[in-house]
């Protein structure tokens, strides 16, 4: 008997492991380029961020906190990161509040309300560089249609592009109807899965339509707008292609938000290492938003 | 009624300040320079020249084709590599599954743009520069892509399984000839959203070519502009417009997948 139990139990954890070694086998592309392209990189980026760093990638010296002290006390950080945050501040809300606008007028069963969707998803399929160089032209000085309608209204042209006091906006802008496509999309889905009974009843109780918007539709839709708002924050730190199109992180360093400071450090100075201590940076200041977003979403979110 | 005129108007005017962008820049791919200098909003007649003359300039065929075959390599990589992982999760009830699945979605805050130095130079020293594989093995492994799979695959009933190992039919015939086929509208999703953001990828592709071999049409374009844009906007514009022109009509006809996909993951998320 106890024999038998033994053998049983021996042929449990040989199957086990059995199961083990399949299972990891059907993980196994996934975990080696997960290796290579992510683990593997942001452990390097961490080591080449306390070291001096040419640009072949050969590490010279250890420097310690060096790079990370000459952050702090950097004016240029200090006015990138500054500009990150303005940036986010910009584009996430706007981007946001609009495509919720836009799915909810769209949520509506009316004739032809397909055409209106299609074209309010739209933009998820321009790409940075192609969206980006539409608002070039738009833009620009003389030519551009922005200042001439603001001319047709007898306003003098705004130096979109050009002034350190636009260029944040004017990039800005060309970021915020980018992202509206998949904004809308998801808000839209998040719309249609509101149960319909819920409406019924509040009709039946005499809730008018901006009623049934605030008290219903809002609340339930609030793990979406959740969702959506994280995504948001993300994106809007990880920007690059449009400033590379339509600024090139100028005037005087006015959008040169952080992703592209890291490039220009790293592939025009070829400052491996200091480049490296800002994508640390980086990936810090993400981890902590999306950390504070979910301590203060889970309060707020209201799950069905 | 009176709601239905308001929501029509609505819809109309917010449809058109937000397609405008889009609506321009097909207009002015179709005007003659002296057109765009005069500040016109339509052109007087439709001609292709613009067309014609952006192909001539810039080998834009090419860079679409590139762009083709990249995107379409990875959309198939992301498939296999995102399916057969989140099948291991799903289907084979290993030790340590939860925690390796925990693992993949946190990776998810990694932004890919801290970790472009040491990919770069992972490239580099393997003498990928200017070749498919740079553009494309990095991005085979999609997080969100596993994360999207792993719950369709939950919604397959375990007795499916039960009933088909009894047939005799392996763990791989089953991912096959079941998991597979009943997740079409998912892996449909991902295939899309795969295929759309691999076109429109711009960072990656511009720190590793750096010629034409594979060069993407989106580096086309950052050249052209470079190059061309004081003078040549219609050009620019026609350039645009064939960039545009595939993903727009991809996004269209798989506007129901994708919409399904998304808002999957974002109530389940």
């Amino acid at each position: 008997m106890v024999k038998k139990y033994v053998k049983s139990k021996k042929l449990g954890i040989h199957n086990e492991k059995k199961l083990f070694g399949i299972g990891i086998l059907y993980l196994l592309p996934a975990l080696i380029l997960l290796g290579v392209f992510l683990f593997y990189p942001m452990i390097k980026t961490f080591y080449f961020s306390f070291n001096e760093v040419t640009g072949g990638g050969l590490v010279k010296d250890f420097v310690g906190w060096d790079h990370y002290m000459k952050l702090l006390h950097s004016a240029e950080f200090r006015k990138s990161m500054i500009g990150t945050f303005l940036f986010v501040l910009y584009t996430v809300p706007a981007e946001i509040i609009i495509a919720l606008f836009f799915a909810v007028i769209a949520s509506e069963k009316l004739k032809g309300i397909g055409i209106f969707r299609t074209i309010f998803s739209s933009t998820l399929g321009v790409s940075v560089a192609a969206g980006a160089t539409i608002f070039l032209f738009l833009f620009h000085p003389s030519l551009g249609v922005l200042n001439n309608i603001l001319g047709f209204v007898g306003i003098d042209g705004v130096e979109w592009l050009t002034s350190s006091k636009w260029a944040l906006f004017a990039v800005a802008i060309t970021t915020i109807w980018m992202h509206i496509g998949i904004n809308f999309i998801i808000l839209l889905g998040g719309i249609q899965n509101v149960s319909a009974e819920l409406y019924e009843s509040a009709k039946i109780d005499g809730a008018g339509y901006w009623a049934r918007l605030v008290k219903i539709t809002i609340p339930m839709l609030s793990p979406v707008l959740f969702f959506v708002t994280i995504i948001a924050v993300i994106g809007s730190f990880q920007t690059f292609g449009q400033i590379d199109i339509l600024t090139g992180g100028g005037p005087a360093g006015s959008t040169n938000i952080i992703v592209y400071s890291i490039y220009q450090e790293a592939f025009s100075y070829g400052n491996f290492g200091f480049a490296s201590a800002q994508a640390i940076i980086l990936f810090l200041v993400i981890l902590i938003v999306t950390f504070i977003q979910f301590r203060v979403g889970e309060k707020k979110v209201h799950y069905q | 009624m009176m709601k239905k005129l308001l929501l029509y108007t609505l819809l109309i005017i917010s449809s058109l300040i937000l397609f405008f962008p889009l609506l321009y820049a097909v207009s002015a791919s179709f005007m003659e320079p002296q057109e765009i200098y005069a500040g016109k909003l339509f052109p007087s007649a439709i001609n292709f020249d613009a067309y014609k003359e952006v192909f001539e300039n810039i080998p834009l065929l090419h860079f679409l084709t590139v762009s083709f075959w990249m995107s379409f390599i990875v959309m198939i990589g992301q498939l296999i590599v995102c399916s057969l992982s989140a099948y291991a999760f799903v289907f084979i009830p290993f030790k340590g599954r939860n925690l390796i699945f925990f693992i993949f979605l946190s990776t998810m805050l990694i932004p890919w743009e801290a970790t472009i130095i040491p990919n770069f130079l992972t490239i580099l020293h393997l003498g990928w520069l200017n070749t498919y594989p740079a553009l494309t093995f990095p991005f085979f492994a999609l997080p969100f892509g596993i994360f999207l799979l792993r719950q369709h695959f939950l919604t397959i009933p375990k007795e499916l399984w039960e009933s088909a190992q009894m047939d005799g039919c392996t763990r791989f015939r089953f991912y096959l000839k079941f998991a597979l086929p009943l997740s079409k509208s998912s892996l449909s999703a991902l295939g899309i959203y795969g295929f759309l953001t691999t076109w429109n990828q711009y960072l990656w592709p511009l720190l590793v070519t750096n010629d034409d071999t594979v060069r993407p049409v989106q580096i086309g374009l950052k050249m052209l502009i470079a190059n061309e844009s004081s003078s040549q906007w219609n050009m620019v514009m026609a350039a645009v417009v064939t960039i545009l022109l595939p993903t727009i009509l991809l996004l269209f006809i798989g506007l129901k997948y994708i919409r399904e996909g998304l808002t999957a993951g974002a109530l389940k998320g």
